[in-house]
Order: C-alpha cells, then structure tokens, then sequence
C-alpha cells in the first residue's frame, strides 16, 4: 500500500540506522580487540566466569519476573480507574526512578528498607530484636523491583489504555465477571506487550552493577557487567573485557529470542477515540480493591523518592541551585539529553518506517525478512552494549585526531541515545502500528506520503507517543554517569557527575540536595511526557 | 468521464486464501458486490483500490492497465465504512486533502469544497471537527471529498453498514442523486439486500474467493438456482 | 568617528597583542584524577600558586581516578599530551613503570617524609593517608583496637567495605589483611565475612551507606575523621587505631619522557613538594602533606590517629600477586 518511493525511502532510512549503529559500536570493538596485552584469554571461561554468568541470569530472571507480576496488577487497577485522585500524578511518578542515579536510588530504598529504615525501626518497635536485612538476593530484587516496576506498570498501562472504549462497555454490557475480563480482554492485550517489556527489563537487570554490587552483600552477586568493568577499568584487558561482553550479549540476546517466539496475538481493534468509560470500576468492592493496589504501590514508589526528597531538602537548596557549577551541569546535561532523545526518537522512526516497508511487501524475501529481524534484534539488543567498552573504543579511535575532550558531549548523546533506543521503541511502535492501521488506506487513497503526511497527520496525531517516547529517553540520559570518564571529566560535568563528585568527597548533604534538584528536573520531564494526556480523557 | 472497470483473470494469496476474480463492472453504472461474511468482497475492492495487487492477471479501468499503480494513482475515490476522516483535522482540510494531499488550494479549490459540502447538505461544516459530527455526517463528508476528487469510479466499502435503517435510505438516495449528477462508475460492498434492490444496476456475488455470478440486477433478483445466492437474498 | 575607529584599532592591537603572548607562553599539561581539579579541591589553588612562579599556564585534565588516569595513558600511549601525571597511587606504580612512558626526574627529594620506607626514583609523593576503619561513636562504643579485633568481634555490628575488584580502597584492605596474616588471610576473610554488610563497588557507595547510618564502620582513611571535624565540627565520626599498623595509600606524582618541557615538568614536580603546594593539601585533599608545611595542621588533624607501623608492599609484589589474592578473597567470601 506504500508508493514504491515511500517504501524504498523507509527501507533506506532503515539501512541507514542499522549502518550506522552497528559501524558505531563496530569502531568501538575493533581497536579493543586488537589490543595486544599478553595471553590472558586462558581465564575467559574459567568456573568465576561461569558462576557470575549463573548468577547474572538468576537475579535477572528473578527480577523481571517479580517486577512483572507486581506490575500487572497495578496496571489493571490504575486503567480501572480511570478517574482515581491524583492518577496522572501517580504514572508521572513512576517515570522518576528511571531517571535517578541508581546510587541515589539505592541510599533512598535503604532509608526505608535498610537496616536504620523506617521498616526495620517499625519492626523493632513491634518488639521484633533482629532488624530484618535485605543484603543479598532480596535486596537486589527489591532495588530491581523499584527501578524497573514503575516502568512496567506504565507500559502497560499504555497498552490497556489502546483497547477500543467499546471492549469495555461490551465487556460490562455481557455481565462479565472480573476473572472473564482478565482472560478474554486484559491479558490478550497485555499478552502482546509483556514479552517485549519483560525483555527489557531483563536486559537492565542482566547489566545492572552498582545495585547488584551495594546491595548484594558480597563478591558472590557479582554480574558480568561488573567483570567487563573490572577487565576493562582495573585489569586493562580489552580483549578479555570484549569476549565477555560478546558473552553477555549472546547469552542475554539468546534469552530474548526464546522470548520473541512465546507467541503474542495480534489484534487490530481500533478505538473511535471514545472516552473509556469503566463500569467494571464504579462498584465500591472495585474501587476499594483497585485503591488498596494503587496505594500500596504508590507507597512502595513514593517512599524511597520521599527519603531522597527529605535528605535532599535539609541541603542548601538555594545556593546549590543557582551555584554556577549546578548552571553548567544543567546546560550540559540538557543539551546531551535532548539531542540524545532527538536521536534515539529519529532513529527509531526510521527503524518503524523500514519495517512497515518489509511488512508492506506481500512476500518478503529472506533478505528482507533478515533485514527486519535485524533492526529489531539492534534496537533491542544495544542496550547490553556495555557503555564503557563504547567509551573506551571511541577514546582509541578519537585519539589519533587530536585533543578527545571535544568530542565527549556528542558521543555521551549518541550512547545515550543508543540506551534509551529500546525504550523509545516500546513506546512509539505500538503506537505507530494503531496509526498506520487507521489511516493507511484513507492516506494511500488521497496520495498522502512523504511530508505532507507526516507534517499535516503524522505528527498530529503521534504527538504524545513521542513526546513521551522523547521524555523516557531525556530521562534515562539524565541519569546516565556518562561513560567517557576517560575523556577529561572538566568539559563535561553532567548533573549525575555532579551528584557523584560530591559524593565522593565527603560532601554528602550537597550530594543529597543536587540529587533532589535532578529528581525535580525529571519530573518535569515527566510533565511534559505526559501531556495532554488529560485533555484527552475529558 | 467515465470507465467500466475489467479484473482481468486475477488471482491473490493472502496467507492460506486464494482468490480468484474474472468481472466487468459497467461504466456510469452501480455494480453492487455482494456475498457472506468472509467470500472476498473487499479483497475486490481492494484489488480495484490498489491496496492489494494481483499475483497474476490484470486490472483496467477505462481500459487502462492499473494493476500496478499505487493506490493515489489510480482513477478512484474511496468511502470506507469508518474511519474516511482524520480526527484532528477540520471538515474543510479533510475535504480540501482529497484535492491536494499537500494542502496547496487555489480560491476555486476552496470554493469547490464549500459547494461540495452544500451538496452533501453540510453548509458551514468547514471548521467542525469529525469528533462532533453524527455517523451520517461524517459519511456525508466523505461523499463530499469524492465529489470534489473528480474521479470516474467511486468504490464504497460498506459505507453505510454502522447507519441506522432511516439514515441508509437517505444516505442511498444522496449517492443515487450524485451518481445521475457525475455519471461515474460506483461499486459498492454491501450486505444489504435492500440495498442492492435500490440502488444496483449490475450485480456481482463473491463465494469462496471467486466471482460466482454476474448479472444485471433485474436477471439476479429472479435468480434460484445458486443455493448460496438464494440463503443470500432469503435469510 | 574617526577617534572611534583609532581607539578601536588601538583595542584590537591590544587584545592581539595579548592573545600572542598567552598563546607564546609555556603551557603544563597536568593529568590527575576529577575530585583534585573539583572547585573545592587542590587543583584551582596549586594552579594560582605555580602560575605566578613559573610564567606558564597549567593546564589539567582530570579522568575519573587514579586508575583511569593510567589506563588513559596506556591508551594514548608516546602519543600523550601529558607532561606530568599527578594522583597514582603505589600499588599502581609497578604498572606505569611497565608502560616505559616514564622518566626518572632527578630531583632531590630528601624533603619528602612518608612513613612506610618509600623509595623511587620516578614517582615522588605529594600526600598520604593511612587506610582505616571509621566507626559512628554514637553506634560503636567499642571500636576494635586491632585488625584481629575486627575479624573476630560481633557480627551483628557491621561494615562496609569497596570491592578489591573495582577500587583502591578495596584493594588497600586486601594487602592489609595479606600482610597481617599472611596465608591465613582466607580463613580471615571467613570470618570477617559475616561481619561485612556488604561489599560496594567503590569508595563512594560505602561512605554514603556510611554516613546515612546505614551501616556504624566503614572502610575509609584516618584523614577522613579530620573532613567531618573542620567542615562540619562534628567528632561523631572516628578513626579505630589498629595495634598491628596500617596500611598506608601514598599518593604519588611522575613525569613523561614526552613531556614537551622537561624544566618546566620538573619545576612543576619541584614546587609540588614546597609549602606553596603542601599547605594546601590538608583541608582540600584531606590527605597528610608528604613534606613539611608552612601552615600548621588545623587542630582536628593532631586528634587522628597516628598509626605506629606502616604496612606497605612493594608494588611489583602487588602486581605479581594481586590477581591470585583476588582469587583468594573471592572464594573466602562467596563461601559464606
């Protein structure tokens, strides 16, 4: 149904970003690899590496699978309740954790969690005598849970909230029952997105470090991504750190492909753009139900941020805010985030737009079908590029041009924008597929391509899709350490930077209050994810 | 400006259905596509609209070989049965793109539409959003945007299926009257016996993916000897 | 008008003028670690002083940390812009010897006073500290006097320690505990083990758990006390002195043999061990000056503890052994 233009332009835009990508992570591991440093790959595969392997892919599984079933169940109570005080705030929030350093995330679980938290001082006051301790797997769990729940439940709610108004009414209007809603309408449509956000959530908790290593009360938690740190950071082994990181890509990205083939329905309802209207929700057993999922959750999100934002309000806010230094970082760390989002948001429409051009194609051969399948396994599979060995590789490509220090803004924003490229996708591709399904016979019809269609429908109508796509990547930026710290950390200060160098000397309550002011600047961020989202239930 | 349309021995797979379609529908007439749920009807359509393409075989209009032209390309304009507007533009830009998908109108353009929603009896609907509109007058919005494309064949797809029974027959006499006013080539996918009584002049029934009858209407409707046909017209 | 466009010129000349004098003069290129160059570091004060002496310009680049600023130099390579490279530590010392980029300076350094019997020949030291344990007074009322008390005292009363994989600090309580005890160090570490909380990537994450309260010891410095006292007048955070000694973390400066002005390097590593550069270290760096002050110490560096003995191996030792040590550490605490 493309015009033959349109389909060799999206197929060209694709071939671009899958060029592209792979060259740029391609230039990163060749000059490693070529790194002479001696014999070391007899300790590649030794019983260490295959214990962290074992440990990585246990706490990871355990992760996602916890974050996924807390999610679910949220999910459904906050798209029951379409109407709960407060809810727009609720999913703003829930944007928060992505964007915090985990460092800072984590000191703000253990204000309640910890050993001196709220929750032990609570047990023991109850007259419990031993604090109960989170260190080791359930602590790492927890942390993953925090860090990765929100994100589920707002996935989700995405997809929930994309079920025509009238499954609702007609759901109500056959007198389901709860349980029959869930099968016959809430799974089938959650069913379609749980593998993908699984499969991300995976790939975060599978390279998690500083959580895994803080809150995992021993060298016995220790992921890969840690070990390719170590290789690559302490040891100075670039082989050996990109054999492992080749290992973390191919046992996560076999993981993931086992995944892919739980099959997921497709459905091709499409809303008339009613407000939803949940009679299944009005009814006080619902509503208190759904408001006791939603509280207790909110609570488990709110109190964490809550320590952060208390310990964060005792600093100097004022002076921490309009410190020269706190101007710099914000200026730095905006610019790299916005180009950053441009980048991941451009990318992955070139990446939509090529598959629909494969998907137009009544018989796709197997270069095309490979081609397809290629883009998606890139765009998702990116994210277990650790950013160090990017770093690193460019810094060895770079060098020979002259002074690095430059070039370090831009290439932070394209890792940056490599990283957040699975999230914009989850976000923008279900969305584009429901617009593509409304309008590409009336467009086809009217001769609508190109520009005039994405600048008169396009943009229109995919405006909030990818101002939220645009805000999850913004944020994910902002929260990144950055990973050119070999580069001259001076010309590049980024918020997070910021929060850390304080951090690590002594200067704690300053630490305490810059992470507040970030946190603050991901709200807003979230604002703007989130806007107009109002308008369009009244 | 007109053009009987020929599809030329096509055949179609499309997963595990095959289609196979030989018909002419007649110039300035009303050929009416009919046959149960699932028989291929729209795939018809869609073949003449250009959304699909023919594996093998040919598809003409007025003559000319449009198997391969891109849907924009070909001489028709199309009424769906939803979703023929787009939400976030006004009546006057969702008319006004069936002239020019780029936007560019000339003060005639602009005119054309106004007389065009006139016709359609929407006076001053330019700036109304599609959301406020009833389900007729949207129908009748796309009616208008046809009338302004100038094209010889009009292809509707069920395009007053979600109307209630008063509407329909409005709405059928609305696109008699335009059908007299332009004389163009109009296939229309119903399901509706009514329908078909009222407004065709040729008849096609689709069984199973291929063309099982052909006929002008007043041969059809005597027609017994297709048991298909007669639970079709019978229910 | 006329005058306008002179005094314009006259400015314009004067502007250029002074850009060719900044570009004609000397410039030092200074690599060192990020919290050295920060605003309330060393870095900006070192810089004022030098640069009214030296009629030169110091230009630093700061990388994450002292291992960070090795492996930029292995990646760089005779290709470095580098003259000087200042924030190694000891243990790292072997290595940077293996990247033949050094060069022995010469210079006499007989004012340099370390404890631990330090001698080299290209690496001179500007500060030290002594790792050690740092208890919350208002938590431990009986801090352990020894690295046995440590090991062997209650295991509800915890710390926190950094990872000897990923960070220095991590890696000083590694050969501390070699050098206390030896090959009995793993049987140590077991028991040690059920008294860690947990075990943090780096310096950082331990700290923070540390002054959050999370955790009433922590594994830091006997300088870090003095910061908690002079910025923020509190005794609350003390220093535990170890009757065995402690390990000492020396903080050491060295000069490239592509260094673009060799005089200049070696100036600059001279003035690195006078008062001019050493009075500055105590309250920026919170570490101990390597050589005599002008400045006495602020009151709160006479209350930290002054250990009686100083461990300290020799890095080339440190760099034979420390992955076998690892391995070492490794299996005696994953066995817990």
């Amino acid at each position: 149904m493309l015009t033959t233009a349109e389909r060799r332009r999206g197929l060209a835009y694709g071939a671009t970003v899958l060029s592209a990508v792979t060259l740029f992570v391609a230039m990163a591991v060749l000059p490693l690899l070529a790194w002479d440093t001696g014999a070391t790959e007899a300790r590649l595969f030794s019983a260490y590496t295959a214990s962290v392997l074992r440990f990585t892919l246990l706490q990871a599984s355990l992760s996602t699978g916890l974050s996924i079933l807390f999610a679910i169940p949220v999910a459904l109570a906050l798209a029951r309740q379409p109407r709960f005080p407060g809810r727009v705030w609720i999913v703003r929030l829930m944007a928060l954790p992505m964007g915090l350093p985990v460092l800072i995330g984590a000191l703000g679980l253990l204000g309640i969690w910890g050993r001196q938290g709220i929750v032990n001082k609570g047990l023991t006051a109850a007259g419990l005598a031993e604090p109960i301790s989170i260190y080791g797997i359930s602590g790492i769990l927890l942390a993953h849970v925090f860090f990765n729940m929100p994100l589920a439940v707002r996935l989700m709610l995405a997809a929930l909230e994309r079920l025509p108004a009238e499954y609702w009414l007609l759901s109500a209007g056959l007198g389901m029952r709860r349980a029959s809603v869930f099968r016959f309408v809430e799974w089938p449509a959650l069913r379609q997105v749980v593998p993908g956000i699984a499969g991300l959530i995976f790939m975060l908790c599978a390279t998690s470090f500083t959580l895994v290593l803080m809150l995992g009360g021993g060298p016995a938690a220790t992921t890969l991504e840690v070990a390719i740190y170590q290789s690559l950071r302490f040891d100075f082994d670039p082989p050996r750190a990109i054999a492992l990181a080749f290992l973390q890509i191919g046992v996560t990205g076999a993981i993931l492909a086992v995944m892919a083939f739980i099959p997921a329905p497709e459905d091709s309802g499409t809303t008339g753009g009613r407000t939803i209207r949940r009679l299944d929700g009005i009814t006080w057993g619902a509503r208190i139900g759904d408001a006791a999922v939603i509280l207790l959750a909110t609570a488990f999100l709110v109190m964490p941020l809550a320590a952060i934002a208390a310990a964060g309000l005792t600093a100097d806010l004022w002076r921490l805010a309009t410190s020269d230094a706190f101007a710099r970082a914000l200026w730095t760390s905006g610019k790299i985030a916005v180009a950053a989002a441009l980048l991941a948001v451009a990318a992955s429409m070139a990446i939509l737009s090529a598959r629909q051009a494969v998907a137009d194609m009544k018989r796709p051969g197997p270069l095309a079908r490979g081609f397809s399948a290629s883009l998606s396994a890139t765009s998702a599979l990116v994210l277990l590029v650790p950013p160090v060995v990017l770093g690193t590789g460019w810094f060895l490509v770079l060098r020979p041009l002259g002074p690095v220090a430059p070039y370090a803004p831009a290439l932070v924003a394209i890792i940056n924008a490599l990283m957040a490229l699975p999230f914009v996708m989850r976000v923008l591709a279900p969305a584009v597929t429901t617009h593509r399904t409304r309008t590409a016979r009336l467009a086809a019809s009217l001769g609508l391509s190109g520009w005039p269609r994405l600048w008169r429908i396009d943009l229109h109508v995919l405006a909030r899709p990818l101002l939220t796509a645009a805000s999850f990547a913004m944020a994910l930026s902002l929260g990144d350490l950055g990973a050119v710290a070999l580069f001259g950390s001076s010309d590049l200060t980024t918020l997070p930077w910021l929060v850390y160098s304080r951090l690590s000397s002594y200067r704690s309550n300053d630490a305490d209050g810059l992470a507040f002011l970030l946190a603050m600047v991901c709200l807003a961020l979230a604002i703007l994810g989130t806007a107009g989202r109002r308008e369009e239930n009244a | 400006m007109t053009g009987g349309i020929r599809i030329d021995d096509v055949t179609l797979v499309l997963g595990s259905h095959t289609f196979r379609f030989a018909c002419d529908m007649p110039a300035a007439a009303v050929t009416a596509v009919i046959g149960p749920s699932g028989a291929g009807k729209s795939t018809l359509l869609n073949l003449v609209a250009g959304f699909e393409t023919p594996d093998t075989g040919r598809i003409l209009v007025a003559g000319v070989d449009v198997t391969t032209n891109h849907p924009s390309e070909r001489p028709v304009s199309l009424v769906f049965q939803d979703n023929n507007l787009f939400a976030h533009l006004d009546v006057a830009t969702n008319i006004g793109l069936g002239i020019s998908p780029s936007l560019k109108l000339s003060p005639t353009d602009r005119e054309a539409i106004a007389t065009a929603l006139r016709r359609v009896g929407l006076e001053g609907f330019e700036k109304r959003k599609p959301g406020t509109l009833s389900g007729g007058e949207r129908q009748r919005v796309a009616f208008a945007r046809a009338l302004v494309r100038r094209r010889p064949v009009l292809l509707l797809d069920e395009p007053f299926a979600a109307l209630d029974p008063g509407l329909r027959s409005s709405m059928a006499d609305l696109l008699l009257d335009l059908h007299r006013e332009t004389g163009n080539t109009v296939l229309i996918v119903t399901h509706d016996p009514h329908e078909v009584a009222r407004l065709a002049d040729h008849v096609i029934f689709v069984e199973a993916g291929a063309v099982a009858y052909q006929g002008a209407k007043q041969k059809f409707l005597l027609q017994r000897d297709l048991p298909a046909l007669t639970q079709f017209l019978l229910p | 008008m006329r005058r306008t466009l002179i005094s314009l010129l006259a400015a314009a000349a004067a502007l250029s003028a002074a850009s060719s004098a900044v570009a004609q003069q000397k410039t030092l290129t200074v690599y060192t670690y990020e919290s050295f160059t920060a605003e309330w570091g060393p870095g900006p004060k070192v810089k004022a002083a030098f640069e009214t002496t030296c009629g030169c310009t110091v230009n630093f680049v700061s990388v994450e940390d002292g291992v960070a600023l090795l492996t930029r130099l292995k990646l760089e390579g005779d290709k470095t812009e580098a003259d000087v490279v200042l924030g190694l530590d000891t243990n790292l010392i072997s290595e940077a010897k293996g990247t033949g980029l050094f060069e022995a300076s010469g210079l006499d350094t007989k004012a340099v006073a370390v404890p631990g019997n330090y001698a080299d020949d290209t690496f001179i030291p500007y500060d030290y500290a002594h790792f050690a344990v740092i208890y919350d007074t208002q938590v431990v009322k009986n801090p352990p006097k020894s690295l046995k008390d440590l090991v062997e005292g209650d295991p509800s009363q915890k710390i926190a320690i950094e990872d000897p994989r990923t960070s220095t600090p991590g890696l000083g309580l590694l050969l501390w505990v070699k050098s206390v005890y030896g090959d009995k160090a793993p049987e140590a570490w077991a028991k040690l083990s059920k008294r860690i909380l947990t075990v943090t990537p780096g310096w950082s994450e331990a700290y923070g758990l540390f002054t959050k309260g999370e955790v009433p010891m922590v594994f830091s410095y006997t300088t870090s006390p003095a910061y908690h006292m002079v910025e923020e007048k509190t005794d609350r955070y003390q220093a535990a002195s170890f009757y065995e000694g402690h390990y000492i973390q020396i903080e050491v400066a060295g000069m490239l043999k592509t260094a673009k002005n060799k005089d200049l390097a070696r100036q600059f590593l001279t003035f690195m061990i006078t008062p001019g550069f050493q009075d500055v270290i105590p309250t920026t760096n919170w570490m101990m000056p390597a050589t005599k002050t002008d400045q006495a110490l602020p009151d709160a560096f006479g209350k930290l503890v002054q250990p009686q003995k100083t461990f300290l191996m020799g890095s080339d030792e440190v760099a034979k052994n420390r992955q076998a040590w690892i391995d070492e550490w490794l299996a005696a605490m994953s066995a817990k």
